[in-house]
């Protein structure tokens, strides 16, 4: 128990091994959940006037017609074997589909927590600078009303009324643009990669309505934690010693305060980012952002079982390592923390 | 015999002995504390009043047919016009006097597609996290005040924490999705899939108070004093627990009609032919610039809704929780000295 190095990989070590139960569970729950209850898929893909020897076909190809407890080894066997089943849509593995979209939503979720850090923190302090007051109360309506617009109408809103308007089509890049050779799967980069400037704009351009649609109903999070936990440090000596050291009201705030309740936003932070994959469905649909999401999208709605698992597998591994990170990113930024 | 020597047992028959009826007066004290707080929190007065008000309409929608119907001989609606009526009138019409929201590219009267949709909504907000609370709670307040280890009570509050920390690492709305998609299109299958997946976050939330108010000094006491178990569970962890539960459950009647909306929007939630909010997003989100009071009117009473349940919640917080009070008293006090 302590704060050396060697703490802190014990302290990981420790909580990746208590991850092993929990994503088993995960993997038992979600197969039971899409094959138990799920009308047979053979049979929506084929459509309504399928001949029964057709589907008889497909359920036999997809090994959907062998018993549960059977399809559930199989699919176990792929998972471990590294290819997370075969998706009967996308003609790939499981795997390769999710390592190809993957980087493109990681760039789009990233993207969104800057303007959340950019907008969300320095708000917070304005409010707890100025708590109980106008301007306290405006910053509260602006993130509860942030909280009140579903993300499917920010961003229906942002990509047809506004993106149309400036002639920002869906997807990562507008068509008229010179192709950038695809390494990491992230726009942005993959355009900075090839030197290529004009398709950098062009993807920023792309990037920054997803974005903001995506971290709109977020927005509020950051400010709320700031504002809560710099009500906490205000009080504090430490800021009135600055102040009677004749500090400037700003270097007060944003050099003194925002350091130290920063540590509780950051770890909030990063737990919003593992409950954000979440909103990705909604936001890559409607701007056609070729990322998980999407992925997502056509795997639930086409009754792509081996997609969807694997997707809902591989969010909830996100979720778990974004709240590990952020338990460890909280021990590193407070020196008070021990691991253990 | 002095008051020293007086044996715990005899403490226990005090502590135990029954509680004189409550004076009449004592629910409307409560209910002229419940108005103050309202009244000191001008945001918190106006979330009470939407709230209030979306209530009161969604139950007229869904009474005033059924009581006019049998004292009429016909049914009455609050409801200017049938919902979802296509053809009824002429299409995209601008809002007028017989049409306050207009009329959509069905044809049909915006505003009563929209009103028709609320008592959906509500009932389905208020469904989803009022079972959660009543599973989740009981869940919770098992896991936490029972979890002696090496005992067979000790063992069921580890089984119940490991599988909500199973359902915990799930992405709430991919999760949602999948089982939405895989049980069908209906009210009730997606109204299930949002409470399969919501129910965790009371558990957490109920056995981290129960931890935290079973080693309270006046727990120990009562414990010390022979006050029976039961005794202690009624009158000092649950009498607890209501407040912060009624926080966390007034925010989240918001958050559930958030998600289940997006469920109907993706397209795997309610069936298009009853009207829902996230239901007529997607007919109506390409007219955002040729008919924009289609988007609008539906954004609003979202927004309206969710906005009052958060304003609530959000206030009752900072009522409630004796931290955010002393912090607020505080600063408001040193503000008081400084600005002298």
């Amino acid at each position: 128990m302590g704060r050396s190095r060697s703490d802190l990989v014990v302290f990981v070590a420790k909580r990746l091994v208590q991850l092993i139960p929990v994503l088993i569970g995960v993997i038992v729950i979600t197969f039971f959940f899409t094959h138990i209850a799920v009308a047979n898929p053979c049979v929506a893909w084929a459509g309504p006037k399928a001949s029964p020897s057709a589907i008889t076909a497909c359920e036999h190809l997809y090994g959907l017609d062998k018993p549960l407890p059977v399809q559930f080894v199989n699919y176990l066997k792929g998972l471990v074997s590294g290819d997370w089943g075969y998706d009967p849509l996308y003609q790939v593995p499981v795997l390769t589909a999710i390592e190809q979209y993957f980087p493109a939503t990681l760039e789009l979720v990233l993207a969104s927590i800057f303007l959340m850090v950019v907008v969300g923190i320095p708000l917070g302090v304005v409010a707890a600078a100025s708590n109980g007051r106008i301007a306290d109360h405006l910053v509260r309506i602006f993130y509860l009303s942030g909280w009140a617009t579903p993300t499917y109408i920010a961003g229906a809103v942002l990509a047809i009324g506004v993106g149309s308007t400036l002639g920002i089509s869906g997807g990562a890049f507008s068509t008229l643009s010179s192709p950038v050779r695809t390494l990491t799967h992230m726009s942005v980069v993959d355009a900075l990669l090839a030197g290529n400037l004009s398709a950098t704009g062009d993807a920023l351009a792309h990037l920054i309505l997803p974005a903001t649609a995506l971290a709109f109903i977020n927005m509020g999070i950051a400010t709320r934690m700031t504002r809560s936990s710099m009500l906490e440090t205000l009080p504090l000596d430490f800021v009135k010693t600055a102040r009677m050291k004749g500090l400037g009201e700003f270097v007060v705030l944003y050099k003194h305060a925002l350091r130290n309740a920063l540590i509780t936003t950051t770890t909030v932070l990063g737990i919003t980012a593992g409950t954000m994959v979440s909103g990705t469905v909604v936001v890559e649909s409607i701007f056609r952002w070729p990322g998980m999401g999407l992925y997502a999208f056509s795997a639930i709605t086409d009754y792509d079982f081996n997609g969807t698992i694997g997707v809902v597998i591989f969010f909830a591994i996100v979720v778990v390592v974004a709240n590990l990170v952020a338990d460890v990113l909280y021990g590193v930024l407070d020196p008070r923390v021990e691991w253990r | 015999m002095s008051t020293a020597t007086v044996p715990a047992r005899r403490v226990a028959e005090l502590s135990s002995a029954p509680v004189p009826a409550p004076r009449p007066a004592a629910w409307r004290s409560n209910l002229i504390l419940f108005w103050q707080i309202l009244r000191a929190n001008p945001l918190t007065l106006v979330g009470f009043i939407l709230v209030v008000l979306v209530s009161v309409t969604a139950f007229l929608v869904v009474v005033v047919p059924l009581i006019t119907k049998p004292l009429l001989g016909h049914a009455l609606s609050i409801l200017p016009y049938p919902a979802l009526d296509a053809g009824a009138f002429p299409v995209t019409q601008a809002p007028s006097f017989a049409h306050p929201f207009g009329t959509d590219n069905a044809g049909a009267d915006v505003f009563s597609n929209v009103l028709a949709a609320l008592p959906t909504d509500l009932g389905i907000g208020f469904t989803v996290s009022g079972v959660s609370l009543v599973a989740g709670g009981l869940l919770g307040l098992v896991a936490g005040f029972w979890d002696k280890p090496g005992t067979l009570s000790g063992l069921i509050s580890t089984t119940i924490m490991r599988l909500t920390d199973i359902f915990l690492s799930f992405p709430t709305l991919v999760l949602a999705l999948a089982i939405s998609a895989t049980l069908g299109r209906g009210e009730y299958q997606s109204e299930l899939a949002v409470l399969i997946t919501w129910w965790p976050f009371y558990v957490r939330l109920t056995r981290g108070e129960v931890l935290a108010i079973k080693i309270q000094p006046y727990v120990i006491a009562a414990r010390a004093a022979g006050v029976t178990e039961t005794r202690i569970l009624f009158r000092h962890v649950v009498r607890n627990l209501i407040e912060p539960l009624a926080v966390y459950f007034s925010m989240d009647v918001g958050t559930v009609i958030v998600t289940y909306s997006t469920i109907a929007y993706i397209g795997v939630g309610v069936p298009s032919s009853i009207p829902e909010w996230g239901n007529l997003m997607p007919g109506y989100q390409d007219l955002i610039l040729t008919a924009p009071w289609t988007v609008w009117s539906v954004t609003a009473a979202i927004f309206v809704t969710v906005l009052g349940f958060s304003l609530l919640g959000d206030g009752l917080r900072d009522i409630l929780d004796p931290r955010s009070r002393r912090i607020m008293a505080t600063t408001a006090s040193a503000r008081g000295s400084t600005e002298k």
